[in-house]
Protein backbone atom coordinates (compact mmCIF):
# COMPACT_ATOMS: atom_id res chain seq x y z
CA UNK A 1 0.00 0.00 0.00
CA UNK A 2 1.33 3.40 -1.00
CA UNK A 3 0.08 6.49 0.75
CA UNK A 4 1.05 9.74 -0.83
CA UNK A 5 0.20 13.21 0.37
CA UNK A 6 2.53 15.81 -1.05
CA UNK A 7 2.67 19.50 -1.85
CA UNK A 8 5.23 21.42 -3.83
CA UNK A 9 5.28 24.80 -5.51
CA UNK A 10 6.42 24.49 -9.11
CA UNK A 11 7.65 27.16 -11.50
CA UNK A 12 5.75 26.39 -14.68
CA UNK A 13 5.51 28.13 -18.02
CA UNK A 14 2.35 29.89 -16.87
CA UNK A 15 3.77 31.06 -13.55
CA UNK A 16 3.79 29.26 -10.24
CA UNK A 17 1.65 26.17 -9.76
CA UNK A 18 0.84 24.21 -6.66
CA UNK A 19 1.36 20.47 -6.95
CA UNK A 20 -1.02 19.01 -4.41
CA UNK A 21 -1.60 15.29 -4.62
CA UNK A 22 -3.29 12.96 -2.14
CA UNK A 23 -3.38 9.38 -3.25
CA UNK A 24 -3.51 5.78 -2.06
CA UNK A 25 -2.36 2.98 -4.28
CA UNK A 26 -2.97 -0.71 -3.63
CA UNK A 27 -0.12 -3.17 -3.77
CA UNK A 28 0.43 -4.77 -7.23
CA UNK A 29 -1.64 -2.05 -8.92
CA UNK A 30 -0.64 -0.65 -12.28
CA UNK A 31 -1.43 3.05 -12.23
CA UNK A 32 -1.15 5.34 -15.23
CA UNK A 33 -0.71 9.07 -14.68
CA UNK A 34 -1.85 11.23 -17.56
CA UNK A 35 -2.36 14.92 -18.12
CA UNK A 36 -1.19 17.77 -20.29
CA UNK A 37 2.52 18.65 -20.28
CA UNK A 38 3.36 20.87 -17.33
CA UNK A 39 0.66 19.33 -15.14
CA UNK A 40 3.23 17.96 -12.69
CA UNK A 41 3.31 14.28 -13.70
CA UNK A 42 7.06 13.92 -13.97
CA UNK A 43 7.63 15.98 -10.81
CA UNK A 44 5.28 13.68 -8.91
CA UNK A 45 7.26 10.67 -10.10
CA UNK A 46 10.58 12.31 -9.20
CA UNK A 47 9.32 13.19 -5.72
CA UNK A 48 8.32 9.55 -5.23
CA UNK A 49 11.82 8.50 -6.29
CA UNK A 50 13.42 10.96 -3.89
CA UNK A 51 15.04 12.91 -6.71
CA UNK A 52 13.15 16.07 -5.81
CA UNK A 53 12.18 17.57 -2.50
CA UNK A 54 8.60 18.18 -1.43
CA UNK A 55 6.44 18.83 1.61
CA UNK A 56 4.21 16.11 2.90
CA UNK A 57 4.28 12.40 3.51
CA UNK A 58 5.00 9.26 1.54
CA UNK A 59 4.54 5.87 3.13
CA UNK A 60 5.20 2.64 1.29
CA UNK A 61 4.24 -0.67 2.86
CA UNK A 62 4.73 0.66 6.38
CA UNK A 63 8.04 2.31 5.52
CA UNK A 64 8.23 6.10 5.77
CA UNK A 65 9.87 7.60 2.67
CA UNK A 66 8.99 11.19 3.39
CA UNK A 67 7.71 12.98 6.45
CA UNK A 68 8.22 16.30 8.18
CA UNK A 69 11.36 14.99 9.82
CA UNK A 70 12.87 12.63 7.29
CA UNK A 71 13.39 12.19 3.59
CA UNK A 72 14.74 8.79 2.65
CA UNK A 73 17.56 9.03 0.08
CA UNK A 74 16.78 7.63 -3.40
CA UNK A 75 19.47 4.99 -2.77
CA UNK A 76 17.46 3.59 0.14
CA UNK A 77 13.99 3.48 -1.40
CA UNK A 78 14.73 0.30 -3.31
CA UNK A 79 12.61 1.23 -6.27
CA UNK A 80 12.99 0.88 -10.00
CA UNK A 81 12.90 3.85 -12.35
CA UNK A 82 12.63 3.81 -16.14
CA UNK A 83 13.51 7.14 -17.75
CA UNK A 84 12.11 8.38 -21.04
CA UNK A 85 15.65 8.78 -22.43
CA UNK A 86 16.77 5.35 -21.13
CA UNK A 87 19.64 6.85 -19.02
CA UNK A 88 21.84 3.79 -19.54
CA UNK A 89 25.43 3.87 -18.31
CA UNK A 90 27.18 4.55 -21.62
CA UNK A 91 30.52 3.12 -20.44
CA UNK A 92 29.07 -0.27 -19.52
CA UNK A 93 27.83 -3.15 -21.64
CA UNK A 94 24.20 -4.27 -21.46
CA UNK A 95 25.05 -6.93 -18.89
CA UNK A 96 27.24 -4.57 -16.86
CA UNK A 97 24.39 -2.04 -16.76
CA UNK A 98 22.27 -4.68 -15.05
CA UNK A 99 24.99 -5.96 -12.74
CA UNK A 100 25.85 -2.42 -11.63
CA UNK A 101 22.40 -2.20 -10.05
CA UNK A 102 22.78 -5.58 -8.31
CA UNK A 103 25.43 -8.28 -8.55
CA UNK A 104 23.03 -11.07 -9.41
CA UNK A 105 24.11 -12.85 -12.59
CA UNK A 106 21.24 -15.35 -12.55
CA UNK A 107 18.63 -12.61 -12.37
CA UNK A 108 20.40 -10.57 -15.06
CA UNK A 109 20.40 -13.60 -17.37
CA UNK A 110 16.76 -14.30 -16.63
CA UNK A 111 15.71 -10.70 -17.36
CA UNK A 112 17.69 -10.59 -20.60
CA UNK A 113 16.03 -13.87 -21.60
CA UNK A 114 12.50 -12.55 -20.99
CA UNK A 115 13.20 -9.42 -23.02
CA UNK A 116 15.12 -11.31 -25.74
CA UNK A 117 18.30 -9.37 -25.21
CA UNK A 118 20.66 -12.27 -24.45
CA UNK A 119 22.47 -11.90 -27.74
CA UNK A 120 23.22 -8.26 -26.96
CA UNK A 121 24.57 -8.81 -23.44
CA UNK A 122 28.08 -7.63 -24.31
CA UNK A 123 27.14 -4.70 -26.55
CA UNK A 124 27.56 -1.06 -25.51
CA UNK A 125 24.34 0.98 -25.23
CA UNK A 126 25.20 3.34 -28.11
CA UNK A 127 25.16 0.41 -30.54
CA UNK A 128 21.54 -0.45 -29.67
CA UNK A 129 18.25 0.77 -31.12
CA UNK A 130 15.83 2.84 -29.04
CA UNK A 131 13.61 -0.13 -28.30
CA UNK A 132 16.56 -2.29 -27.26
CA UNK A 133 17.88 0.48 -25.00
CA UNK A 134 14.54 0.84 -23.27
CA UNK A 135 14.34 -2.92 -22.72
CA UNK A 136 17.79 -2.79 -21.09
CA UNK A 137 16.61 0.08 -18.94
CA UNK A 138 13.54 -1.94 -17.96
CA UNK A 139 15.68 -4.95 -17.03
CA UNK A 140 18.01 -2.74 -15.01
CA UNK A 141 15.05 -1.35 -13.08
CA UNK A 142 14.07 -4.89 -12.04
CA UNK A 143 17.56 -5.94 -10.92
CA UNK A 144 16.94 -4.84 -7.35
CA UNK A 145 13.57 -6.63 -7.28
CA UNK A 146 11.75 -3.36 -6.58
CA UNK A 147 8.46 -3.22 -4.76
CA UNK A 148 7.67 -0.02 -6.62
CA UNK A 149 8.42 0.63 -10.28
CA UNK A 150 8.22 4.16 -11.66
CA UNK A 151 8.22 4.84 -15.40
CA UNK A 152 8.34 8.28 -16.97
CA UNK A 153 6.82 8.07 -20.46
CA UNK A 154 8.93 4.99 -21.16
CA UNK A 155 7.61 4.33 -24.64
CA UNK A 156 6.98 7.78 -26.05
CA UNK A 157 10.18 7.82 -28.13
CA UNK A 158 9.51 4.46 -29.78
CA UNK A 159 7.66 3.42 -32.92
CA UNK A 160 4.25 1.69 -32.60
CA UNK A 161 5.55 -1.83 -33.25
CA UNK A 162 8.27 -1.51 -30.63
CA UNK A 163 5.74 -0.07 -28.19
CA UNK A 164 3.56 -3.16 -28.45
CA UNK A 165 6.55 -5.41 -27.80
CA UNK A 166 7.63 -3.37 -24.78
CA UNK A 167 4.12 -3.13 -23.39
CA UNK A 168 4.12 -6.90 -23.36
CA UNK A 169 7.49 -7.01 -21.60
CA UNK A 170 6.41 -4.44 -19.03
CA UNK A 171 3.24 -6.37 -18.23
CA UNK A 172 5.11 -9.68 -17.99
CA UNK A 173 7.68 -8.26 -15.57
CA UNK A 174 5.09 -6.33 -13.57
CA UNK A 175 3.21 -9.57 -12.95
CA UNK A 176 6.24 -11.79 -12.38
CA UNK A 177 7.82 -9.47 -9.80
CA UNK A 178 4.54 -8.39 -8.25
CA UNK A 179 5.55 -4.74 -8.34
CA UNK A 180 3.34 -1.75 -7.78
CA UNK A 181 3.84 0.20 -10.97
CA UNK A 182 3.24 3.88 -11.64
CA UNK A 183 3.66 5.01 -15.23
CA UNK A 184 3.37 8.45 -16.79
CA UNK A 185 1.81 8.07 -20.24
CA UNK A 186 -0.10 9.99 -22.89
CA UNK A 187 -0.98 7.05 -25.06
CA UNK A 188 -4.60 5.85 -24.53
CA UNK A 189 -4.01 2.41 -26.03
CA UNK A 190 -0.97 1.92 -23.83
CA UNK A 191 -2.87 2.99 -20.72
CA UNK A 192 -5.77 0.75 -21.67
CA UNK A 193 -3.56 -2.28 -22.20
CA UNK A 194 -1.40 -1.90 -19.11
CA UNK A 195 -3.08 0.03 -16.33
CA UNK A 196 -5.95 -0.84 -14.05
CA UNK A 197 -6.29 2.72 -12.80
CA UNK A 198 -5.83 6.11 -14.42
CA UNK A 199 -5.11 9.34 -12.62
CA UNK A 200 -5.36 12.53 -14.57
CA UNK A 201 -3.49 15.58 -13.36
CA UNK A 202 -4.32 19.14 -14.29
CA UNK A 203 -2.25 22.04 -12.98
CA UNK A 204 -0.90 19.91 -10.16
CA UNK A 205 -4.26 18.55 -8.98
CA UNK A 206 -5.97 15.22 -9.55
CA UNK A 207 -9.03 15.83 -11.72
CA UNK A 208 -9.88 12.24 -12.55
CA UNK A 209 -9.22 8.94 -10.84
CA UNK A 210 -10.95 5.89 -12.28
CA UNK A 211 -10.52 2.78 -14.39
CA UNK A 212 -9.07 3.21 -17.91
CA UNK A 213 -12.45 2.34 -19.40
CA UNK A 214 -14.23 5.09 -17.54
CA UNK A 215 -11.60 7.69 -18.35
CA UNK A 216 -10.73 6.77 -21.91
CA UNK A 217 -14.00 5.72 -23.54
CA UNK A 218 -15.30 9.13 -24.48
CA UNK A 219 -18.84 8.23 -25.48
CA UNK A 220 -21.78 9.88 -23.80
CA UNK A 221 -25.43 8.94 -23.55
CA UNK A 222 -26.67 7.04 -26.59
CA UNK A 223 -23.45 7.59 -28.57
CA UNK A 224 -22.07 4.34 -29.90
CA UNK A 225 -18.87 5.68 -31.33
CA UNK A 226 -16.92 8.83 -30.72
CA UNK A 227 -13.57 10.32 -31.70
CA UNK A 228 -11.98 13.65 -30.90
CA UNK A 229 -10.11 15.65 -33.49
CA UNK A 230 -9.25 19.08 -34.79
CA UNK A 231 -11.50 20.94 -37.22
CA UNK A 232 -9.25 21.85 -40.16
CA UNK A 233 -11.64 23.42 -42.66
CA UNK A 234 -15.31 23.82 -43.59
CA UNK A 235 -16.06 23.50 -47.33
CA UNK A 236 -19.30 24.42 -49.10
CA UNK A 237 -20.27 22.09 -51.95
CA UNK A 238 -23.61 22.85 -53.65
CA UNK A 239 -26.11 22.92 -50.81
CA UNK A 240 -24.21 21.06 -48.11
CA UNK A 241 -21.19 21.81 -45.97
CA UNK A 242 -18.34 19.42 -45.37
CA UNK A 243 -16.16 19.65 -42.27
CA UNK A 244 -12.62 18.31 -42.63
CA UNK A 245 -11.44 16.88 -39.30
CA UNK A 246 -8.02 15.52 -38.34
CA UNK A 247 -8.29 12.55 -35.96
CA UNK A 248 -4.87 11.33 -34.93
CA UNK A 249 -3.03 10.71 -38.19
CA UNK A 250 -6.24 10.44 -40.23
CA UNK A 251 -8.22 13.13 -42.05
CA UNK A 252 -11.98 12.53 -42.35
CA UNK A 253 -14.97 14.34 -43.84
CA UNK A 254 -18.19 14.93 -41.95
CA UNK A 255 -21.30 16.43 -43.52
CA UNK A 256 -22.84 19.26 -41.50
CA UNK A 257 -25.79 21.53 -42.17
CA UNK A 258 -25.85 25.26 -42.63
CA UNK A 259 -26.93 26.13 -39.10
CA UNK A 260 -24.15 24.05 -37.59
CA UNK A 261 -21.51 25.87 -39.62
CA UNK A 262 -21.94 28.95 -37.46
CA UNK A 263 -21.33 27.00 -34.27
CA UNK A 264 -17.87 25.82 -35.25
CA UNK A 265 -14.61 27.60 -35.71
CA UNK A 266 -11.67 26.23 -37.67
CA UNK A 267 -8.93 25.01 -35.30
CA UNK A 268 -11.37 23.94 -32.58
CA UNK A 269 -11.32 20.55 -30.89
CA UNK A 270 -14.41 18.65 -32.01
CA UNK A 271 -16.00 15.29 -31.37
CA UNK A 272 -17.11 13.04 -34.22
CA UNK A 273 -19.73 10.53 -33.14
CA UNK A 274 -22.49 8.32 -34.53
CA UNK A 275 -25.64 7.15 -32.84
CA UNK A 276 -27.86 5.14 -35.12
CA UNK A 277 -25.30 3.08 -36.95
CA UNK A 278 -22.64 0.84 -35.53
CA UNK A 279 -19.23 1.31 -37.08
CA UNK A 280 -17.85 -1.88 -38.60
CA UNK A 281 -14.34 -3.24 -38.22
CA UNK A 282 -12.26 -4.83 -40.99
CA UNK A 283 -8.62 -5.85 -41.36
CA UNK A 284 -6.23 -3.73 -43.41
CA UNK B 1 78.27 24.48 -28.28
CA UNK B 2 78.54 22.58 -25.02
CA UNK B 3 76.83 19.22 -24.46
CA UNK B 4 73.09 19.58 -24.02
CA UNK B 5 72.00 19.51 -20.37
CA UNK B 6 68.64 17.78 -19.98
CA UNK B 7 68.33 18.43 -16.23
CA UNK B 8 66.00 21.45 -16.64
CA UNK B 9 63.65 19.37 -18.82
CA UNK B 10 63.60 16.50 -16.37
CA UNK B 11 62.90 18.96 -13.58
CA UNK B 12 60.05 20.51 -15.59
CA UNK B 13 58.48 17.09 -16.18
CA UNK B 14 58.93 16.01 -12.57
CA UNK B 15 57.27 19.22 -11.40
CA UNK B 16 54.44 18.85 -13.94
CA UNK B 17 53.88 15.18 -13.05
CA UNK B 18 53.63 15.81 -9.31
CA UNK B 19 51.48 18.92 -9.81
CA UNK B 20 49.09 17.05 -12.13
CA UNK B 21 48.72 14.22 -9.64
CA UNK B 22 48.03 16.51 -6.67
CA UNK B 23 45.67 18.73 -8.67
CA UNK B 24 43.68 15.76 -9.92
CA UNK B 25 42.93 14.74 -6.33
CA UNK B 26 42.02 18.30 -5.31
CA UNK B 27 40.16 19.34 -8.47
CA UNK B 28 38.01 16.21 -8.72
CA UNK B 29 35.72 16.97 -5.75
CA UNK B 30 35.76 20.71 -6.53
CA UNK B 31 34.74 20.28 -10.18
CA UNK B 32 32.15 17.63 -9.29
CA UNK B 33 30.63 19.94 -6.67
CA UNK B 34 30.62 22.88 -9.12
CA UNK B 35 28.89 20.79 -11.76
CA UNK B 36 26.15 19.52 -9.43
CA UNK B 37 25.49 22.41 -7.06
CA UNK B 38 22.67 24.90 -7.17
CA UNK B 39 24.30 26.98 -4.43
CA UNK B 40 24.18 30.73 -4.88
CA UNK B 41 27.86 30.92 -4.02
CA UNK B 42 28.81 28.97 -7.18
CA UNK B 43 29.81 32.06 -9.26
CA UNK B 44 32.11 33.23 -6.45
CA UNK B 45 33.82 29.86 -6.22
CA UNK B 46 34.15 29.74 -10.01
CA UNK B 47 35.64 33.23 -10.07
CA UNK B 48 38.22 32.33 -7.42
CA UNK B 49 39.09 29.08 -9.22
CA UNK B 50 39.61 30.94 -12.50
CA UNK B 51 41.71 33.79 -11.05
CA UNK B 52 45.09 32.28 -12.02
CA UNK B 53 44.06 32.43 -15.69
CA UNK B 54 43.71 36.20 -15.74
CA UNK B 55 46.14 37.29 -13.02
CA UNK B 56 49.61 38.23 -14.18
CA UNK B 57 51.94 35.40 -13.05
CA UNK B 58 53.97 38.03 -11.21
CA UNK B 59 50.96 38.94 -9.04
CA UNK B 60 50.29 35.30 -8.23
CA UNK B 61 54.02 34.70 -7.69
CA UNK B 62 54.28 37.72 -5.41
CA UNK B 63 51.38 36.62 -3.19
CA UNK B 64 52.60 33.02 -3.00
CA UNK B 65 56.11 34.19 -2.19
CA UNK B 66 54.71 36.55 0.43
CA UNK B 67 52.53 33.81 1.98
CA UNK B 68 55.17 31.08 2.03
CA UNK B 69 58.28 33.04 2.99
CA UNK B 70 59.84 32.76 6.46
CA UNK B 71 58.31 36.10 7.43
CA UNK B 72 54.75 34.94 7.01
CA UNK B 73 52.87 32.85 9.60
CA UNK B 74 52.48 29.94 7.14
CA UNK B 75 56.14 29.90 6.11
CA UNK B 76 57.27 30.27 9.73
CA UNK B 77 54.93 27.48 10.90
CA UNK B 78 56.26 24.96 8.34
CA UNK B 79 59.84 25.98 9.01
CA UNK B 80 59.57 25.72 12.79
CA UNK B 81 57.30 22.67 13.00
CA UNK B 82 58.52 20.45 10.15
CA UNK B 83 61.77 22.13 9.24
CA UNK B 84 60.47 22.57 5.70
CA UNK B 85 61.25 25.70 3.77
CA UNK B 86 58.59 26.58 1.23
CA UNK B 87 60.32 29.04 -1.06
CA UNK B 88 63.35 28.85 -3.38
CA UNK B 89 63.16 25.06 -3.46
CA UNK B 90 61.24 22.32 -5.26
CA UNK B 91 58.49 22.09 -2.62
CA UNK B 92 57.74 25.77 -3.13
CA UNK B 93 57.57 25.19 -6.89
CA UNK B 94 55.02 22.40 -6.46
CA UNK B 95 52.81 24.58 -4.24
CA UNK B 96 53.05 27.53 -6.62
CA UNK B 97 52.32 25.31 -9.64
CA UNK B 98 49.25 23.88 -7.92
CA UNK B 99 47.80 27.38 -7.57
CA UNK B 100 48.84 28.40 -11.06
CA UNK B 101 47.45 25.34 -12.88
CA UNK B 102 44.36 24.74 -10.73
CA UNK B 103 41.79 26.17 -13.21
CA UNK B 104 43.27 24.10 -16.04
CA UNK B 105 42.33 20.95 -14.15
CA UNK B 106 38.99 22.15 -12.76
CA UNK B 107 37.45 23.67 -15.88
CA UNK B 108 37.64 20.71 -18.31
CA UNK B 109 36.46 18.32 -15.60
CA UNK B 110 33.59 20.61 -14.61
CA UNK B 111 32.39 21.07 -18.18
CA UNK B 112 32.73 17.33 -18.73
CA UNK B 113 30.55 16.60 -15.70
CA UNK B 114 28.05 19.24 -16.78
CA UNK B 115 27.49 17.57 -20.16
CA UNK B 116 26.64 14.23 -18.54
CA UNK B 117 23.04 13.13 -18.76
CA UNK B 118 21.62 13.96 -15.32
CA UNK B 119 19.21 11.03 -15.58
CA UNK B 120 22.18 8.68 -15.90
CA UNK B 121 23.55 9.89 -12.57
CA UNK B 122 20.10 9.66 -11.02
CA UNK B 123 19.73 6.12 -12.35
CA UNK B 124 22.91 5.30 -10.46
CA UNK B 125 21.53 6.79 -7.22
CA UNK B 126 18.32 4.82 -7.66
CA UNK B 127 20.43 1.72 -8.23
CA UNK B 128 21.64 2.30 -4.66
CA UNK B 129 25.03 3.79 -5.46
CA UNK B 130 26.49 6.56 -3.33
CA UNK B 131 27.71 9.86 -4.77
CA UNK B 132 31.29 8.64 -4.59
CA UNK B 133 30.50 5.36 -6.39
CA UNK B 134 28.55 7.30 -9.01
CA UNK B 135 31.46 9.67 -9.52
CA UNK B 136 34.02 6.87 -9.80
CA UNK B 137 32.12 4.30 -11.87
CA UNK B 138 29.62 6.32 -13.89
CA UNK B 139 30.66 9.98 -14.14
CA UNK B 140 34.43 9.71 -14.64
CA UNK B 141 34.42 6.85 -17.20
CA UNK B 142 31.87 8.79 -19.25
CA UNK B 143 33.92 11.97 -19.50
CA UNK B 144 37.14 10.39 -20.73
CA UNK B 145 37.96 13.11 -23.29
CA UNK B 146 37.47 15.84 -20.68
CA UNK B 147 39.53 13.83 -18.19
CA UNK B 148 42.40 13.32 -20.66
CA UNK B 149 42.21 17.00 -21.65
CA UNK B 150 42.34 18.10 -18.01
CA UNK B 151 45.34 15.89 -17.18
CA UNK B 152 47.36 16.75 -20.27
CA UNK B 153 46.59 20.48 -20.34
CA UNK B 154 47.49 20.73 -16.65
CA UNK B 155 50.72 18.86 -17.27
CA UNK B 156 51.59 20.93 -20.35
CA UNK B 157 50.64 24.18 -18.70
CA UNK B 158 52.85 23.43 -15.71
CA UNK B 159 55.76 22.60 -18.02
CA UNK B 160 55.14 25.92 -19.73
CA UNK B 161 54.96 28.13 -16.65
CA UNK B 162 57.63 30.75 -16.17
CA UNK B 163 56.77 33.83 -14.16
CA UNK B 164 55.45 32.17 -11.03
CA UNK B 165 58.27 29.64 -11.03
CA UNK B 166 60.91 32.31 -11.35
CA UNK B 167 59.45 34.37 -8.51
CA UNK B 168 58.86 31.55 -6.07
CA UNK B 169 61.74 29.25 -7.00
CA UNK B 170 64.42 31.44 -8.51
CA UNK B 171 66.91 29.54 -10.64
CA UNK B 172 68.78 26.99 -8.58
CA UNK B 173 70.53 24.38 -10.68
CA UNK B 174 68.86 20.97 -10.30
CA UNK B 175 66.37 22.31 -7.73
CA UNK B 176 64.26 25.05 -9.30
CA UNK B 177 65.84 25.73 -12.68
CA UNK B 178 63.17 24.36 -15.01
CA UNK B 179 63.32 24.44 -18.82
CA UNK B 180 61.48 27.74 -19.25
CA UNK B 181 63.80 29.47 -16.77
CA UNK B 182 66.84 27.92 -18.43
CA UNK B 183 65.78 29.39 -21.79
CA UNK B 184 65.36 32.81 -20.20
CA UNK B 185 68.89 32.60 -18.82
CA UNK B 186 70.36 31.50 -22.16
CA UNK B 187 68.80 34.55 -23.78
CA UNK B 188 70.10 36.79 -21.00
CA UNK B 189 73.69 35.64 -21.55
CA UNK B 190 73.12 35.78 -25.33
CA UNK B 191 73.68 32.02 -25.79
CA UNK B 192 71.21 31.91 -28.68
CA UNK B 193 72.26 28.45 -29.87
CA UNK B 194 71.15 26.74 -26.68
CA UNK B 195 68.13 29.05 -26.41
CA UNK B 196 67.13 27.86 -29.91
CA UNK B 197 67.63 24.20 -29.10
CA UNK B 198 65.71 24.38 -25.82
CA UNK B 199 62.91 26.44 -27.38
CA UNK B 200 62.59 24.09 -30.35
CA UNK B 201 62.32 21.11 -28.02
CA UNK B 202 59.60 22.88 -25.96
CA UNK B 203 57.74 23.86 -29.12
CA UNK B 204 57.84 20.33 -30.55
CA UNK B 205 56.81 18.71 -27.26
CA UNK B 206 53.91 21.13 -26.74
CA UNK B 207 52.64 20.56 -30.26
CA UNK B 208 52.85 16.77 -29.96
CA UNK B 209 51.00 16.84 -26.65
CA UNK B 210 48.18 19.02 -27.99
CA UNK B 211 47.92 17.01 -31.20
CA UNK B 212 47.68 13.87 -29.09
CA UNK B 213 44.77 15.33 -27.07
CA UNK B 214 42.83 16.40 -30.13
CA UNK B 215 43.42 13.09 -31.94
CA UNK B 216 42.27 11.17 -28.88
CA UNK B 217 39.11 13.26 -28.55
CA UNK B 218 38.29 12.85 -32.24
CA UNK B 219 38.76 9.10 -32.05
CA UNK B 220 36.79 8.81 -28.80
CA UNK B 221 33.87 10.89 -30.04
CA UNK B 222 33.65 8.74 -33.17
CA UNK B 223 33.64 5.60 -31.09
CA UNK B 224 30.88 6.60 -28.70
CA UNK B 225 28.87 8.19 -31.47
CA UNK B 226 29.13 11.89 -30.62
CA UNK B 227 29.30 13.95 -33.78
Amino acid sequence: MLNIEIQKTLQGSIGTMELDVKLSIQEHDFVAISGASGSGKTTLLRILAGLEEAQGEIEVGGEIWLSKKTALAPQKRGLGFVFQDYALFANMSVEENLLFAAKDKTLAKHLLQITELEELAHRLPNTLSGGQKQRVSLCRAFMRRPKVLLMDEPLSALDPLMRTKLQHDILTLHKEFGTTTIMVSHDPSEIYRLANRVIELHQGKIIQDASPKEVLLKTQGSQKFSLTGELLEILKTDVIYIAIVAIGQQIVEVVIDEEEVLRFEVGERVQVSTKAFSPSLSKI
Amino acid sequence: MSELDFAPFLLSFKLAGITTFILFLIALPVSWWLSQTRCKCKPFVEAVVSLPIVLPPSVLGFYILYALSYNSPIGAFFDETFGIKLVFNFTGLVIASCFYSFPFMVQPLQSGFETLNKNMLEASYIAGKSKFQTLAFVALPNIKPALITALIITFAHTVGEFGVVLMVGGSIEGETKVASVAIYEFVEIMDYTNAHIYSAIMLALSFIVLLGVYLFNLHHNKRIGVA
